[in-house]
């Protein structure tokens, strides 16, 4: 890394923390609590829209892992999300009726709520239908996680998404509140991952999983990326520049090992495809509020309905995290 | 009262007061040392908790700064405090505020009474040290270390670099030989009184001043120097990860910790509630003790630290991706890559699947599909056989199979027709066997008796293709094991060739091949090759014509 392009990565650093300083101005303060955040409190973020029914099982999921505030982003729902929100001791509301696209998919927004609220907090930043999974999670709390990466002086945490869907026709089970969407959405794809590094941020690019099989079987390059960073010891100058998949500085992005050995990481178990995503697909694909004009949406829209299964012969069913250790998709690392 | 403690403790406090309580409260005193570093406030907050417990005394305090003498300082003043304090000890153990007994105190007390006069530390000399970071071992003493290894790390590489080249170094004083240990010992008094109250004490400390990470050579030194009998190993347990600092224990560690017979275990999270309530219960199910054996954890971390140095070998993933992995295993098995034989032979698959086992794929890497062992259409781990799919990654097509078939030999067809991009993968990994009969892709062709005309192009394309990949067998750097021979000398003698390649995959056995599988009739081949060269086509990578049998006259060539 030169001078010139550490330059020029300082000076992108400020143009993303210049759109979230402008973006602010869409941003409502709903329900403000950040003051009870608690010195070294870890905090989650998020950004959603309409995920009323999601909600108790997200919040409970996280609470049970430690985490202590959550700042929430609420994009103009319809179906009492925000209501909702509010009702929490724990949760600090902000919502705006500007776009989505706009706003970086919300990256701006994030940017600024982080910048504000998170500063020299863990801070895990993930979607609503996101579940963390980190070796141990089921014997040691998020804070024995960040206790060690503290104490190893890493920054950031990288957990890959792992996209989880049902076996058989994905409307075939309705999703009720409160309930654990993997229950229903519990296999993924184990070995079909496709890894790039990307020059720019030094992140690497992952693709694959069932979106890649499914839906860009012709047009692999489009298919979603699903390498994150969400968990990072936050910093009032660090900023999102792409979706959770990037940050700056790019140290932050360097959650692989590029000699050969392993670093610890974990797995953002995506639950996406249970039934309430079939109305979601169609309404996304028409809003085109997503990333590529929702391209990834209209292939949905297009390749999928009630009927369809995306379960094959050689999909695994999760069990836990030591069986996705086995697999290779995460590592304990020199964590033990 | 004959054991005592010493504690240094820098955070976690009600933790180290309830280990602290609990030492005294078996009649143990405690002299603690807090660091420098801690505000003032909450010090004396700390301190004053134990105004009530005389076993319980404090330090005055020094900045203790990681791998400085500093710590030695600490270690030094509460020493002082404690063997003044209470001059009837015979031992004194060296803790910190995150150490834990997992044997009550008592049986360690017994322990040490039955030693009463052996120093239980470790003390080795530099050439056998296999723990330090950064190489520096013997250079620890005889080095100048004016910068901090954790903050200023390229003026401490620099400054020993220079010292190195200069050839600068120090004296080491007389009656010092240098030895290195974990910081935590169990020393008895005697020696400690010795090491604190030596003559010479000024002029040995302002050395180890300047020795870098003296905490691990002051006392492991002077104590070869005081003590009578030493025992060179720690009572404490403590590991040390790749990085150099300690690992950390949890509550799912607990019966790893139970069966260690360890008497202390140092770092223990502060949170891990149920360690401390189940160790610090003397009232707990007494289990059958043996000598301290910590060689079950020893695995746990070793293995651990290996993972994360070299990690699984064939591994591509968002924790491990080796961004040069030339020069190292570049899949996690073994496997097979079949060139030309399936052309050459008629089912030949089967065959191989026969005498190989495992799973015996199509031309993983053909235009249309990659064909998958028994026409399937999605592999282990989810692969699918579309072929853009498999083309926008081509060699972590490969790696993904072998990965999500670990344990199962895999083995697949290649030829100039597939895509050739996973060529310089095949070549360069040593887990790779090839077995190439060149040319013989033109078989097919022959055999499919369409006019030179229409297919001379093709040939000239697929000699091309195939000519790049066999100029990778001579590049720098091939780890493959490489069987190749052109088409003409393969048929001249494919018994002993094929019979050769199957005792390699396999290993040699007594076994000889008899159900050879059937060669395609060849008859008239060296008449489509001189057509081939009337047309323009020099055939280059079939080999020397003149090898061939004479297939006209002796018929198909029993195999």
């Amino acid at each position: 890394m030169g001078l010139i392009s550490s330059y020029r990565m300082r000076l992108r650093r400020r143009y993303w923390r210049l759109r979230a300083l402008r973006r602010q101005r869409q941003l409502t303060t709903v329900r403000d609590r950040t003051r009870t955040i608690a010195p070294g409190a870890i905090l989650v973020a998020s950004t959603m829209r309409n995920e009323r029914m999601r909600l108790p099982y997200f919040l409970d999921y996280y609470r049970r892992l430690g985490a202590e505030h959550f700042l929430i982003i609420d994009n103009d729902s319809q179906d009492g999300t925000p209501d909702y929100l509010q009702a929490q001791p724990d949760v600090s509301l902000w919502t705006t009726k500007a776009s989505y696209a706009g706003s970086a998919y919300g990256v701006d927004w994030l940017n600024w709520v982080l910048r504000q609220n998170a500063h020299r907090h863990w801070c895990l930043t993930v979607d609503v239908d996101e579940f963390l999974v980190y070796p141990f999670c089921d014997t040691r709390p998020l804070r024995a996680l960040t206790d060690w990466l503290d104490a190893g002086q890493v920054r950031s945490f990288g957990a890959m998404l792992l996209d989880m869907y049902p076996k058989g026709p994905i409307g075939r089970r309705a999703y009720r509140e409160g309930e654990d969407p993997i229950g229903i959405a519990s296999w993924f794809d184990a070995g079909n991952y496709m890894i790039e590094r990307n020059p720019l941020y030094g992140n690497l690019w992952i693709q694959g999983g069932v979106r890649a099989r499914r839906f860009f079987g012709n047009d692999p390059w489009k298919a979603p990326a699903l390498n994150k960073v969400p968990l990072v010891r936050w910093h009032r100058d660090y900023v999102y520049v792409s979706s959770t998949h990037a940050l700056l500085p790019r140290g932050l992005n360097f959650t692989y090992d590029p000699a050969g050995g392993e670093k610890t990481t974990g797995l953002l178990l995506h639950a996406k495809f249970v039934s309430t995503f079939l109305d979601r697909a169609q309404e996304e694909a028409g809003r085109a509020e997503h990333y590529r004009n929702a391209a990834e949406y209209e292939a949905y829209a297009e390749g999928l309905d009630a009927e369809t299964d995306l379960w094959c012969r050689a999909s695994e069913r999760f069990v836990n995290w030591k069986q996705l250790e086995l697999m290779g998709l995460m590592s304990k690392g020199n964590w033990a | 009262m004959t054991l005592g403690f010493v504690m240094l403790v820098h955070t976690a406090f009600d933790r180290a007061e309830q280990v602290a309580r609990y030492f005294a409260s078996h009649g143990c005193p405690v002299a603690i040392h807090v660091d420098g570093k801690v505000p003032p406030r909450r010090f004396r907050a700390f301190r004053d908790r134990f105004r009530t417990e005389p076993r319980i005394v404090f330090a005055s305090r020094t900045r203790v700064e990681w791998g400085t003498w500093s710590i030695v300082q600490a270690t030094q003043a509460a020493s002082e405090r404690l063997v003044e304090g209470f001059p009837d000890l015979r031992h004194v153990f060296l803790a910190s505020g995150s150490c834990l007994p997992l044997r009550p105190v008592g049986e360690l007390v017994a322990y040490l009474d039955a030693n009463p006069e052996t120093d239980f530390i470790e003390s080795v000399t530099t050439d056998h040290v296999t723990w330090t970071i950064d190489g520096l071992e013997e250079e620890r003493f005889t080095l100048r270390f004016p910068f901090s290894w954790r903050r200023q790390r390229r003026m401490f590489n620099a400054c020993v670099k220079l010292q190195r080249r200069l050839g600068l170094t120090r004296r080491i004083p007389d009656g010092i030989v240098p030895h290195l240990g974990s910081q935590w010992w169990c020393l008895t008094r005697r020696t400690l009184h010795s090491i604190l109250n030596a003559p010479d004490r000024k002029a040995t400390d302002a050395y180890f001043a300047g020795v870098w990470i003296p905490d691990e050579s002051y006392f492991q030194s002077l104590a070869r120097r005081y003590s009578t009998t030493i025992e060179s190993r720690s009572l404490t347990l403590s590991k040390f990860d790749i990085h150099g600092k300690p690992h950390v224990f949890y509550d799912d560690h607990l019966p790893l910790l139970q069966r260690s017979d360890c008497f202390v275990a140092r770092k223990v999270w502060p949170r891990a509630d149920a360690l401390y309530r189940t160790f610090l219960d003397d009232n707990r199910p007494v289990a059958k003790r043996t000598e301290p054996n910590p060689g079950r954890i020893d695995r746990v971390f070793s293995k651990a630290n290996e993972r994360r140095a070299s990690g699984r070998a064939g591994l591509y993933s968002q924790a491990r991706f080796p961004l040069a992995p030339h020069g190292s295993v570049l899949t996690c098995a073994r496997y097979n890559v079949f060139c030309g034989l399936d052309d050459l032979y008629e089912e030949f698959d089967g065959w191989l699947d026969r005498h190989l086992g495992g799973s015996v794929h199509g031309h993983l890497y053909a235009p249309e599909r990659a064909e998958f062992a028994d026409g399937a259409r999605i592999a282990a781990g989810c692969l699918s056989d579309s072929a853009t799919l498999r083309d926008y990654r081509p060699t972590q097509f490969l790696t993904n199979l072998l990965w999500s078939t670990r344990g199962q030999r895999q083995s697949f067809f290649f030829g100039p027709r597939d895509n050739q991009e996973v060529a310089g993968l095949l070549v360069h990994d040593p887990n790779a066997t090839l077995v190439v009969v060149s040319g013989a892709w033109a078989v097919p062709m022959f055999l499919s008796g369409q006019p030179i005309e229409e297919i001379k192009v093709e040939v000239a394309r697929l000699q091309r293709i195939e000519l790049d990949f066999l100029r990778t067998f001579r590049n720098p750097g091939v780890a493959a094991r490489i069987h190749h021979w052109p088409l003409a000398d393969f048929v001249a003698q494919p018994v002993e060739k094929l019979q050769n390649v199957v005792d390699e995959i396999n290993g040699a056995g007594p076994r000889r091949l008899t159900d050879l599988p059937q060669m395609r009739d060849l008859r008239g081949f060296t008449d489509f090759l001189q057509r081939l060269r009337n047309g323009g086509v020099q055939p280059k990578v079939i080999g020397d014509v003149a090898l061939f049998p004479d297939f006209a006259d002796a018929g198909r060539k029993a195999p």
